[in-house]
């Protein structure tokens, strides 16, 4: 894996192509960027032929381990791409399962995912975490990681595959830096920064520990943010110094039945003026799982960056969910119907909301390149918040 | 090789007066005359009474014998038009009971008809909403007016007119709409069903009156009369007199006897015209097709296929395959190796059988699978037909089905004996 910068604001906000990646080398990512999200390999209700309606999808796809642990003794992926194993938390279909570094490992062995995180103790996220029990996941974590490098460097199943560190620490400055350089210290591909999932703490506190933590990470070494997936967490996160999401944002839409509709254009564009309006409640989000992760019932609130299909304003509105997106729902399926799918609980309305949710998320991150590229973080930042005046 | 429909004037010939407008007056007569349905007979076979037909409707055109997926709601159960495009599905259903509740017809009338609503470009059926009537809803009460029930989404009480249902039928827009039949469970008997009979053809007649678009959207008749060869035969009757583009065989698939069943269809296709399409509503199960279509019917609906994938239930051509079933937690086939449907040439059993306890997509695997499985056998049985080979094809599918023919059922082989097909 490697990691090429085209650009770098400010010291810390990178624009770049993540390269080599995979078994054979043969895979480049562009970041910033976000992962394709998956259960168990699969985007969330989408078969081959309903993802490939979406163009330019991220190189990479993320399989959570919690998908698979119903069963450690093999594991069943038909390859969509490029797999990431995260560390999860053990709470699998089947309930809790104990993963010792040698069961985790065994895992890898047999996935032999392009990369993983090695094992770690993110339980840091709940307010009021103590500083010793902040401390220990700092500490458990780093003996995971040499644990699980040195299986890595006698597997031969996992040559080729790349590991990244797992960056704990809570909300606690020292003990962030502590982990942070401690785990640079190591020889992993990366870093994954992880306890700072939306709901473990506001993005203020967020913003200052990641470009704290940032800077004590080389530069050449790509940097994946866990459990953050609002558009104005992650342009504030990507200017303290993340390179890669993960891709869940679009999904916890989908599952509230919303469509993604915030605006990310930030060239001069007169068609622009046709554009959705934002019409969503202002409610912040609330919880996630634990480590970001995600199950089917999860209850997140919905964002200001998405609009409620199931209102009934909707009814009769025939106009396509986001005006201008090229998504196979936009350009096949109208607000209406997908509001008709939505009420009479059809299972089409989930299929058709998570083309258009990943397909404008990734436009999203596509915009984000581009603004970086063109100095123009700063307008789009407001686009997104919908903060400019027309 | 026939070709038979409606009022099709005979082509225009060069020993016409070479008079230039007076041949294109008539061309445009004729071409605005062209009804919206025609059937084309491809085929007959000379053992059984199947035919193969192509079967031309106003937005495409469908061979026959074929299975129609039910789409209740303005959709097929999480499949994308695409993709039911993409299997070769060339026409399914909709529910007017369903659509006429929610989102309703006024709305969908603004959204160009069932097809500009779903963006469906090809042929849809509307069913009357008679039957969902007699299996969801409370009854109120059946008159000579319609019939009322109570909505079970505001407890109002609707009444369900023959003109209303193809006033809503006609805000649809689909290719054919069922006419309101005075619905009766197979299983009931007594004077009730005959008169339910008699009520269906006075309902056909308010139908056929109250249709807005008779030049783009068929009518089809119901034939009714329960499990009575003479009630059937009277219905028969009645109902080949009025000049509908097709008919439909209505009141079975219920929960009569299969002996009871195939005496029905065969009754009813000896009576039927021959140059119309045959439809048999709510069959689909794989050896009712084979062998109602033996029978001569040429339309089939059922939701059996598509609602057994949401169960995870994958049909094949020797029966069923349970994916949830841990034997197949380790089975890295795909459903049917022959199947060349997406959901084979990508996915293994195993897979499947994992995703089932992660995703939604797991049912559309199956169902996508299960569409291709009904569809790929019609076109089987199609071929076989124009072939002049369909008898050898009945044996060859039943002997795949059953594992041996002491299992084959009683019904099924009686029925293809009456039409000179003889199982082992």
């Amino acid at each position: 894996m490697k990691l090429e910068l085209s650009k770098v604001v400010q010291g810390r906000c990178r624009l770049g192509q993540l390269k080599e990646i995979g078994r054979m080398g043969q895979h480049s990512l562009d970041i910033p960027g976000c992962l394709l999200y998956t259960h168990l390999g699969s985007v969330p209700h989408l078969t081959q032929d309903t993802l490939h309606t979406l163009s330019s999808l991220p190189t990479a796809t993320q399989v959570t381990l919690s998908n698979m642990l119903w069963d450690l003794k093999f594991v069943l992926i038909d390859p969509t791409g490029h797999t990431t194993n995260k560390t999860v938390s053990v709470w699998g279909s089947g309930g809790r399962t104990e993963l010792t570094v040698a069961k985790f490992m065994a895992l890898q062995r047999t996935v032999q995912p392009d990369w993983y995180q090695a094992m770690a103790d993110g339980e840091t996220w709940q307010t009021g975490t103590s500083r010793k029990r902040v401390r220990k996941s700092v500490d458990r974590s780093l003996a995971h990681l040499d644990e699980c490098l040195m299986v890595h460097q006698k597997s031969q199943e996992l040559d080729g595959v790349s590991v990244f560190g797992v960056v704990e620490g809570g909300d606690i400055l020292e003990e962030r830096l502590r982990s942070a350089r401690e785990t640079a210290k190591r020889p992993v591909a990366g870093f994954c920064l992880d306890g700072f999932q939306t709901g473990a703490m506001d993005q203020a506190l967020r913003s200052q520990l990641i470009a704290a933590v940032t800077e004590e990470l080389p530069e050449d070494k790509p940097r994946l943010l866990q459990g953050v997936g609002r558009p104005d967490e992650v342009l504030a996160c990507v200017e303290a110094g993340v390179d890669l999401f993960e891709g869940f944002f679009p999904f916890q839409a989908t599952e509230r039945g919303c469509a993604l509709c915030f605006r990310f254009d930030v060239t001069p564009d007169p068609e622009s003026a046709g554009r959705a309006r934002l019409t969503g409640v202002v409610k912040i989000s609330g919880e996630t799982q634990p480590n970001g992760d995600l199950n089917c019932d999860d209850q997140t609130h919905m964002t200001r960056f998405e609009m409620d299909l199931k209102d009934k304003r909707h009814q009769d509105d025939f106009r396509p969910l986001v005006e201008g997106c090229g998504c196979y729902c936009c350009r096949n399926h109208q607000r209406a119907y997908v509001h008709h799918l939505l009420v009479t609980n059809e299972l089409l309305a989930g299929v058709l909301l998570m083309i258009h949710n990943t397909s404008h998320y990734h436009s999203f991150f596509r915009a984000v390149r581009d603004a970086l590229a063109n100095d123009k973080m700063d307008l789009l930042r407001r686009r997104v918040l919908g903060t400019v005046k027309e | 090789m026939s070709t038979v429909g409606g009022n099709m004037a005979a082509p225009i010939t060069s020993e016409a007066d070479g008079n230039i407008k007076e041949n294109s007056m008539f061309l445009k007569k004729t071409l605005s005359a062209v009804p919206p349905l025609t059937l084309r007979i491809v085929a007959e076979c000379p053992v059984t009474k199947a035919r193969a037909c192509d079967l031309t409707l106003p937005h495409s055109s469908v061979s026959t014998p074929v299975f129609m997926p039910v789409g209740t709601q303005g959709t097929l159960k999480g499949i994308t038009a695409d993709q039911l495009e993409g299997l070769g599905c060339q026409i399914c259903l909709g529910n007017t009971y369903h659509l006429g509740m929610r989102p309703g017809p006024e709305l969908i009338e603004k959204a160009n008809g069932l097809h500009g609503f779903m963006n469906w470009r090809r042929n849809l059926l509307t069913d009357s909403g008679g039957f969902q009537m007699v299996s969801l809803v409370e009854l109120s009460e059946v008159t000579e007016e319609g019939v009322k029930f109570k909505s079970p989404y505001d407890g109002k009480e609707i009444l369900l007119s023959p003109e209303k249902s193809i006033s809503i039928q006609n805000s649809l827009g689909s290719d054919i709409m069922m006419q309101l039949d005075d619905v009766v469970s197979s299983t009931v008997k007594g004077p009730r069903v005959e008169e339910a009979m008699h009520r269906s053809i006075r309902w056909l007649d308010r139908c056929i009156a109250a249709n807005k678009h008779p030049d783009k959207q068929n009518l089809f008749a119901i034939i009714q009369g329960g499990l009575d060869a003479e009630l059937r035969k009277a219905c028969l009757d009645e109902m080949t007199k009025r000049d509908v583009p097709g008919f439909a065989i209505g009141g079975l698939s219920g929960g009569e006897e299969k002996d009871d069943f195939w005496r029905m269809v065969t009754l009813s296709t000896d009576h039927l015209p021959r140059e119309k399409p045959r439809y048999l509503m709510g069959v689909g199960y794989a050896v009712d097709l084979v062998v109602c279509v033996a029978l001569g019917c040429d339309m089939f609906d059922c939701v059996f296929p598509t609602r057994t994938a949401r169960f995870g239930s994958a049909l094949v051509p020797w029966g069923s395959l349970q994916v949830k079933q841990k034997q197949y937690a380790k089975d890295f086939q795909p459903i049917d190796p022959d199947c060349q449907c997406p959901t084979c040439k990508r996915h293994s059993r195993a897979y499947l059988h994992a995703l089932f306890k992660s995703d939604t997509a797991a049912m559309h695997h199956i169902t996508i699978h299960n569409i291709a499985y009904q569809l790929t056998l019609m076109r089987s049985v199609r071929q076989s037909i124009v072939e002049g080979r369909f008898p050898e094809f009945i044996r060859t599918f039943m002997k795949r089905m059953f594992p041996s023919p002491d299992q084959y059922p009683g019904w099924a082989v009686e029925a293809l004996t009456s039409v000179n097909v003889t199982l082992e």
